[in-house]
């Protein structure tokens, strides 16, 4: 069998022995090829299914299709917050090769800012997307799709984009829209929603999302494996949400904001009848729109670092010292319990002594004898020093409870404050110490401890205006459906109304009108509509300079004044508060007034003024709106 | 060396006629599955499995041209061959033409070639006629001499870098090594020792290798290496198979392939498109053709005249099988994912030319033993 030569070994290579060796070859082929059958019948034949499945998974995706979110309407059918379609540039930077190249493209092609781009690519990481430019236009957008090879990773995305025709308008009550974070996907009333959805994050926005929202569509499409759509398997059409329409009057609104200007503050108008929010505007704002497209995070940390704090909503989480608009509330708790009778005379003289401390009053000889229409009309701190140290600090505190204040209104906004209203109990509590008297005195004009918010003193003198009857503040009217239906309306809600009698809230409404016609407020006395109101000076630091102009603005006090009008039947209760502007009747007072003058001349007087049915403004809302599908 | 006309008729026996056809049904399955996978991208250019099948024309001349030449011939002309292959090599190391981060192209005009793959027959040819020549004892001589002569070339296609190229070229060695060069003995402990040795050696090998070093050496011996896309390439290849399920999912009809999740589905993972398309069946028929092809070649080399026709038999079939069960395992998660072409079938000139001639001098093996002795 083994001729030829061999060694140790090493194997001879006559032929004969080379084929000897084949039979082993023939062998080593077959058992090759035969793992290879068995390895073959397990992928297919075993785990067959289950890799087909993977295939199927491999190739079908769900897209998720966002619905468009409901508008926001004034009481007028005026659009606040519509969705527009809109084109957005993004880019995914895990398919970009050389960054600087695709940022030299973009600045060439479309001139976007170099340091910009380089700065939003820089902070970020692949994998995600991110949002180079909203709102591109269309030509911009056929640049880059004709230029799809010098531009990988960039897509432009048609995306419905939430838009503020108004502008800034009504931007606290408005809010904004942002992609939910993680943390509020957990939140209650976005719990279920994807990853990326957009939702309220503010104001009417966040408070009806549900409403707003829609349902979420879904579209299940084959792709490839560059993603790119080969065919729709099924579709899930995404519904629209529904109308939200506002109590707010847009013009009133818009004059509230432009009368603020510049100044921080906050003015709250409301239908005292209905509860009906008709304007809350908040300086300084903030641009919602600017908001809803999303932030570079240096620009939100610009806003949320801004020592003016645009974000707050002053009207409803500003709690300011109400100053002297809190004398209405010492002087119906104190015709309630009978300390006073409103013809009662007491002397001021400018002073008022318990024990060694001495309280002044604002004009420093005093206002002689006074009644309550004087002491109101004029301001007169000594008579409501006297009232407030006779009542002791907790019938103050559980007269101002019975107005709403120290609680949340309850108006449907988000983060409303309580504002604080003190009483020896709470003192114990949060400091651990007694009360003092004269500590009372303070209270009893509004200083102190106490603070409230500019939508609680709008409700507060809206109950004197309404004879002693709340009604819960909101901004809701109606929830206008997708069918072309009311789903929802508003039914005005009336709370518990206070104890004093007819005829000494009476006796409070004549001294509130005479502090315009004789009073603190006597600039802003209107030829157009008879006002009642309450001028407010709030104390911001406790010393007092002599010449207001030395004192830096930040130390100034607040102006305060709060009204309500016609007198006889009232349509619309106003509080306006002005930071560090000094007098309320110089810088508070003349603003409500031109507000309620407006009020009137855009129809709020007796009969118009009566709750307008909900389907007309409707009736030509919907003939304006356009098409959304 | 041209055989007269009547005689060449009596030697085209059953035997060549299976054996030819075999040859055309493999190349006619890649071209049908290189139309199936790239017939929509074509575009404005020359349709790809129509370049195939020219390939396969100028293959078919090298197979006749390789069957009429009497490899004795060759044999002689073996060493200046090989030379002149590696020195090609050596060109392509210095001016190739470059492509997906690797030197393995030399550009003639409008066209490319690979020497890596005409390098292959030229080390055939030397080690066959090395073995056949030399009967001196020792390991210097068995082992060592020809890995001397295979290492050359093997580090040249391995610096390129061409893992999947450079380890089909060893196997031709390791093959003539396996028959020739050892003891039947040896081979059997060394082959179980080895076998037995694999997983521990294997584990405690790369195992010892830290992450960045394991990737280092293979982006190092193949560039297409990267460590998401290589699962990810491996995945959706078991998926494309499996996926086929016993039928298959029907010509055209796979969506792996057709969504483009499998990659190059032309080339190196052109067997995935097959069983993906065909299934089961088609790829057990596939292997029972590539499996018919190797025990042929295998009795070529039984009746063989000489050593040097048995060892040029041997050789080629081992280096076919080595391709075949390569490019197949990494398909279908057996072996590690290393660019090798599936013989006949993979869209490719360089190397569908060298597998035809290689047959082609299979096939003058075969002739050879019917002629009278010279």
């Amino acid at each position: 069998m083994k001729p030829g030569i061999t060694g140790p070994g090493l194997q001879s290579t006559g032929l004969t022995d080379i084929q000897g060796r084949l039979l082993l070859a023939r062998v080593i082929v077959l058992v090759i090829v035969g793992l290879l059958v068995v390895r073959l019948w397990q992928l297919q034949v075993r785990d067959g299914v289950y890799y087909r499945n993977l295939s199927h998974d491999n190739r079908t995706r769900s897209v998720l299709l966002h619905p468009v979110r409901g508008f926001i309407y004034d009481r007028n059918g005026t659009v606040l917050a519509n969705s527009v379609p809109s084109f957005n540039l993004y880019v995914e930077l895990g398919d970009v090769p050389d960054r600087e190249v695709l940022v030299g493209e973009l600045v060439k092609l479309l001139s976007l800012d170099r340091n910009e781009l380089t700065r939003t690519m820089e902070t970020h990481v692949g994998g995600t997307l991110i949002r180079l430019k909203e709102d591109v236009s269309l030509k911009e957008a056929a640049i880059v799709e004709s230029h799809r090879l010098d531009l990988p990773g960039v897509v432009i995305r048609p995306e419905f984009q939430r838009n503020n025709p108004e502008g800034g308008y009504a931007a606290h009550v408005l809010g904004y829209v942002g992609v939910a974070s993680e943390e509020q996907l957990t939140r209650e009333a976005v719990q279920g929603l994807p990853a990326g959805s957009v939702i309220g994050q503010y104001g009417v926005e966040r408070i009806y999302e549900r409403t707003l929202r829609g349902h979420a569509g879904r579209k299940l499409i084959e792709v490839d494996a560059l993603g790119h759509e080969k065919r729709m398997i099924s579709v899930d059409k995404p519904q629209v949400g529904n109308d939200v329409y506002l109590t707010i009057d847009f013009r009133l609104q818009k004059l509230a904001e432009d009368l603020l200007g510049e100044e921080a503050g906050a003015i709250v108008a409301l239908d005292p009848h209905t509860g009906d929010i008709l304007a809350m505007a908040s300086r300084p704002s903030f641009d919602p729109n600017a908001l809803s497209r999303g932030l570079r995070a240096d620009v939100w940390n610009d806003i949320l670092q801004d020592e003016r704090h645009p974000l707050t909503n002053r009207a409803i989480q500003g709690q300011y010292p109400p100053g002297s608009t809190f004398k209405i509330i010492t002087a119906a708790a104190a015709l309630d319990t009978n300390e006073i009778e409103p013809d009662e005379t007491l002397h001021c003289g400018g002073r008022f002594r318990l024990g060694r401390r001495t309280f002044r009053d604002w004009k420093k000889y005093g206002h002689g004898s006074v009644d309550l229409r004087k002491a109101i009309a004029q301001s007169c701190d000594v008579y409501f020093y006297r009232l407030g140290h006779r009542m002791g600090v907790d019938t103050i505190a559980f007269y101002a409870r019975q107005f709403g204040l120290g609680e949340r209104t309850g108006i449907d906004l988000p983060a409303e404050r309580t504002g604080l209203i003190p009483s020896s109990e709470w003192k114990q509590r949060t400091r651990g110490e007694p009360w003092y008297p004269g500590e009372t005195t303070s209270v009893a004009i509004g200083q102190g401890y106490v603070t409230v918010t500019p939508l609680q003193m709008a409700k507060v003198i809206g109950m004197i205006g309404n004879n002693g009857i709340p009604f819960q503040p909101h901004v809701l009217r109606g929830v206008w459906g997708r069918r072309g239906e009311w789903i929802d309306e508003w039914s005005p809600t009336q709370t518990v109304p206070l104890t004093l009698p007819a005829h000494q809230l009476e006796a409070i409404q004549a001294a509130l009108a005479a502090v315009v016609t004789e009073g603190t407020a006597r600039e802003s006395q209107s030829s157009v509509v008879p006002l009642a109101g309450k001028t407010g000076t709030a104390q911001v630091v406790s010393l007092r300079s002599e010449s207001e102009e030395e004192t830096p603005k930040r130390f100034r006090d607040h102006a305060w004044f709060v009204a309500y009008a016609p007198f006889e039947r009232p349509g619309i209760a106003v509080a306006v508060l002005v930071e560090h502007m000094g007098h309320g009747g110089s810088a508070a007072a003349p603003l409500a007034k031109e507000l309620i003058e407006a009020y009137v001349s855009y129809g709020g007087d007796d009969k118009e003024r009566t709750r307008v049915s909900l389907t007309r403004p409707s009736d030509r809302v919907m003939q304006q709106e356009p098409r959304r599908d | 060396m041209i055989d007269e006309p009547w005689r060449r008729r009596r030697e085209f026996g059953r035997f060549d006629w299976y054996f030819c056809a075999i040859i055309l049904a493999l190349s006619a399955i890649g071209v049908l599955t290189i139309y199936s996978v790239t017939a929509e991208k074509a575009g404005t250019q020359f349709p790809l499995y129509l370049k195939q099948a020219i390939w396969i024309g100028v293959g078919a001349l090298a197979f006749l041209t390789m069957s009429r030449i009497d490899y004795h011939t060759l044999a002689r002309w073996s060493f200046p061959l090989y030379g002149f292959a590696l020195l090609l090599l050596v060109i392509v190391l210095f001016g190739g033409k470059a492509s997906h981060g690797a030197q393995r192209w030399i550009a003639l005009g409008s066209l490319a070639f690979q020497p890596a793959e005409f390098v292959k027959i030229p080390l055939l040819l030397v080690l066959a006629v090395y073995y056949s020549t030399q009967n001196r004892r020792g390991w210097w001589y068995r082992v060592i001499v020809p890995a001397l002569i295979t290492v050359p070339g093997f580090s040249l296609i391995l610096k390129q870098p061409d893992l999947g190229s450079s380890l089909s070229f060893l196997s031709i060695y390791v093959t003539l090594l396996l028959v020739v060069g050892v003891k039947s003995k040896t081979l059997g402990v060394v082959l179980l020792s080895a076998l037995m040795m694999f997983p521990f050696a294997w584990s405690e090998l790369w195992g010892s290798l830290h992450d960045y070093q394991k990737e280092r050496i293979l982006s190092f011996v193949n560039p297409d290496y990267d460590p998401a896309g290589r699962g990810y390439q491996g995945m959706q290849s078991r998926i494309a198979v499996g996926s086929g399920q016993l039928v298959g999912r029907g010509f055209h009809s796979g969506t792996q392939t057709q969504f483009k999740f499998l990659p190059e589905g032309h080339t190196d993972f052109i067997f995935a498109v097959l069983a993906e398309e065909w299934g089961f069946l088609g790829g057990v028929l596939f292997i029972s053709l590539f499996l018919a092809l190797l025990l042929m070649g295998l009795d070529i080399a039984a009746k063989a005249k000489d050593s040097l026709g048995a060892l040029l038999a041997i050789g080629l079939v081992g280096m076919l099988t080595f391709n075949m069960a390569v490019n197949v395992g990494m398909t279908i998660g057996l072996a590690p994912i290393v660019g090798i072409p599936l013989p006949l079938l993979s869209y490719g000139g360089s190397a569908t030319i060298m597998t035809m001639a290689g047959l082609g001098l299979l096939f003058s093996v075969k002739r050879a033993r019917l002629k009278l002795s010279p």
